[in-house]
């Protein structure tokens, strides 16, 4: 079995290598030298006129896929992708890519299937392994989720799985600063080298920018009931913003006044933020509801409370409070 | 190899051997089992076929989800126990641990066919069903009236309490031990969906509740609600809890007024002869006392009661005085009894309750009247302990 792949790839890359032809090779390098260079609309614009001229171009198509997943245009992609599985089965790396746009869309069944394929046509292919690696662990954290009733709000969609760059090429391409956002990130990957022990330099991974923040805003949120819960009027008071929004429109002094009272009058307090959902209005601006429990000596209550909290010199603050 | 490493584990967490029993259960809980022990067999991928099937139909069972995470998690990195996911709430995940505990237990329970649980001695003919509840194993037993004796029929998973056993106290969230019967039916349209698909209450807290001075209300068997299958083990205020499938196909089977539901920390299994005995002695100790009723010799009729005996507040001593009284101005006693249950009460002390219908007749009153005795062994005999209407 093992010994057969090494010859099938030889066989398609022989067949693919006399289909491109030198004349449609110059057109496919400035497609490429556009791409690289950020200049994506131009470089669709080449690489449709290669395909044009060559329409079973499967380098050219596969470039054509990644341009499209720069721009933002994940169905598009996916439909490039998907026709060159189908015209070339025994290619790993449009199945991979495949795999990286069904997840960025939060579609892990329909990647885990692409990259399977991936591995099927090449058992040691390590980009895919590592990447259904991360795919199987996003449908654990999905099944967690649902085992555990939580709702992890806006962290779906936020993959960090390689996206295959060339085809048949051991070229590096650099993972632009230009990924945008809901686009994953690049793990540079060296293409259709089907070996286990390939050196690939793995760009650093940086963390979904929305997952980062909602860690910690929530931990701004967990830190508000622990101040509270430990009846620290000082620590409590300054989760809020200066620009905080007191509930009906009262004296800030006066709602702080009427807060250290509450805060420090009973002789325990407990409040407890269950299953906190955060939403961002813009990148520094969240929206945070739970249900809050609130138990002292004397009162015990439940309810739903949201909070919108602001990004302040790095620190998350709260400018609106209200029980629903 | 990352796999290898969690399927050890796995079966490490969960004190899983080989299972010693493998019985039929029913269709959701058995993909469950059938999972977790192919899992302990290193049998991923059947594994993870087991739990997408059982999720596809019952998408809301939350342990079988967390099964499928660590399956699938374990095909990314090694994994040590059940319930891998980071950040999450550690009293949820250790209440689906216990509950995959309880379920791989429930595989083993074994139902021999010859043996009757001590607690049910005579079932009266027009009494269908009996149900027992053995908290160790999470398991409402329900045995079939079968001409007096008691047969295995079915058993379900149930979460009790969140303290366990042994309620005293309202707000204790504790499940209480004893005999209760189920005593009305609340149909899902008046209750929240907490309750899920109906809930019937029992009798707690019973006449012997009353008398040793345990307080609460509102134990009731009911079912999930709409966003999860089951719950763990031990999550209740004190009721008990049943899938809503389980709790469904139990409904059919509960008669209100007289279904009794025996709650106890563990099934006792007993030999037919030893059930035999036991009854002979109780329905003989039953006899005498009906016999010393009718023959209005009030000091041998007193002779059947314990020294702690009480009665809606009388002690012995203000009881014997009445019935002294009473029985003197009267020329003839007539007492049938009939539709005797008899069961034996779960805890450390030796006590049954029989439940009668009682035909009271005499020269100057008759009566008829649901009656309910509560017998202990004293002094080498068995003497009521308490009396009073059921």
């Amino acid at each position: 079995m093992s010994r057969l792949q090494p010859a099938a790839l030889g066989a398609a890359l022989l067949a693919l290598a006399l289909q491109w032809g030198l004349a449609f090779a110059d057109t496919y390098d400035d497609a490429s030298r556009l791409f690289k260079q950020g200049n994506h609309a131009a470089a669709l614009e080449k690489i449709e006129a290669a395909i044009a001229a060559n329409p079973r171009d499967a380098r050219a198509r596969f470039l054509k896929g990644l341009i499209l997943t720069e721009q933002n245009k994940p169905n598009d992609a996916i439909k490039v992708f998907t026709a060159l599985t189908d015209d070339y089965p025994e290619l790993p790396e449009p199945y991979n890519n495949l795999a990286v746009l069904h997840a960025s869309q939060g579609q892990y069944d329909k990647a885990r299937k692409a990259l399977e394929m991936a591995i099927r046509t090449h058992p040691s292919y390590s980009i895919a392994h590592e990447n259904l690696g991360d795919v199987y662990a996003k449908m654990a954290s999905e099944a967690y989720d649902k085992a555990l009733q939580l709702d992890r709000g806006n962290a779906a969609a936020q993959t960090k799985l390689a996206m295959i760059k060339d085809l048949f090429s051991s070229s590096v391409v650099p993972g632009k600063g230009t990924s945008q956002a809901g686009v994953t990130e690049a793990r540079v990957a060296a293409a259709a080298t089907p070996d286990a022990n390939d050196k690939k330099q793995p760009s650093p991974k940086p963390l979904a920018p929305g997952k980062a923040e909602t860690e910690a805003v929530l931990a701004a949120v967990m830190g508000w009931a622990k101040a509270w819960s430990a009846k620290d009027a000082d620590a409590y008071l300054a989760h809020y913003a200066p620009g905080f929004q007191v509930p009906g429109g009262e004296p800030r002094a006066a709602w702080e006044a009427t807060r250290r009272d509450r805060i420090t009058k009973p002789k325990s307090i407990e409040v407890t933020v269950g299953s906190p959902k955060v939403s961002f209005d813009t990148n520094s601006r969240a929206i945070v509801s739970f249900r809050q429990g609130y138990k002292s000596d004397t009162l015990n209550t439940y309810g739903a409370k949201t909070l919108t909290l602001t990004k302040n010199n790095d620190r998350w603050l709260i400018v609106q409070e209200r029980m629903n | 190899m990352a796999i290898a490493a969690a399927g050890a584990s796995y079966a490490w967490a969960m004190g899983l051997g080989p299972p010693a029993v493998a019985r039929q259960l029913a269709a959701p809980e058995a993909m469950l089992v059938r999972a977790l022990l192919d899992i302990g067999e290193s049998r991923f991928s059947s594994a993870l076929e087991q739990i997408d099937n059982l999720l596809a139909s019952n998408p809301n069972f939350r342990l079988a989800q967390l099964v499928k995470g660590d399956l699938l998690l374990a095909r990314s990195r090694p994994i040590n126990s059940i319930g891998n996911a980071s950040g999450a709430p550690s009293d949820q995940v250790d209440g689906l641990r216990e509950e995959a505990r309880a379920r791989l237990a429930r595989y083993q329970i074994e139902t021999p066919h010859e043996l009757a649980p001590r607690f049910l001695l005579q079932m009266p003919q027009k009494q269908k069903y009996a149900l027992v509840l053995d908290s160790s194993k999470s398991t409402l037993f329900v045995f079939e009236n079968t001409g007096g004796a008691a047969r295995y029929v079915a058993d379900y998973y149930v979460t009790i309490g969140k303290n366990g056993l042994e309620k005293l106290r309202q707000g204790d969230k504790r499940t209480p031990v004893g005999v209760y019967h189920v005593v009305s039916q609340l149909p899902k349209e008046k209750l929240t969906d907490f309750y899920g698909s109906g809930a019937f209450p029992i009798n707690y807290p019973n006449e012997w509740d009353h008398v040793r001075g345990r307080d609460g209300y509102g134990i009731w068997l009911h079912g999930t609600p709409r966003d999860t299958y089951s719950r763990p083990p031990r999550a209740s205020d004190g009721c008990i809890v049943l899938a809503n499938a389980d709790l469904d196909a139990l409904a059919r089977k509960l008669q209100i007024g007289s279904t009794p539901v025996v709650i106890a920390d563990a099934l006792d299994w007993a030999g037919p002869g030893e059930v035999e005995a036991l009854r002979t002695d109780l329905l003989t100790s039953i006899e005498r006392w009906r016999r010393d009723w009718e023959s209005r010799n009030t000091e041998t009729y007193l002779q059947n009661y314990a020294r702690k005996f009480t009665s809606n507040g009388m002690t012995l001593a203000q009881w014997s005085a009445q019935k002294r009284q009473v029985n003197a101005a009267k020329a003839w006693i007539k007492v049938q009894l009939t539709d005797v249950s008899l069961l034996l009460y779960p805890g450390k002390e030796e006590m049954a309750v029989a439940t009668f219908e009682q035909d009271y007749a005499s020269s100057n009153l008759s009566n008829r009247m649901k009656k309910r005795q509560y017998w202990i062994r004293e002094g080498g005999k068995w003497r009521i302990v308490y009396e009073g209407a059921a």
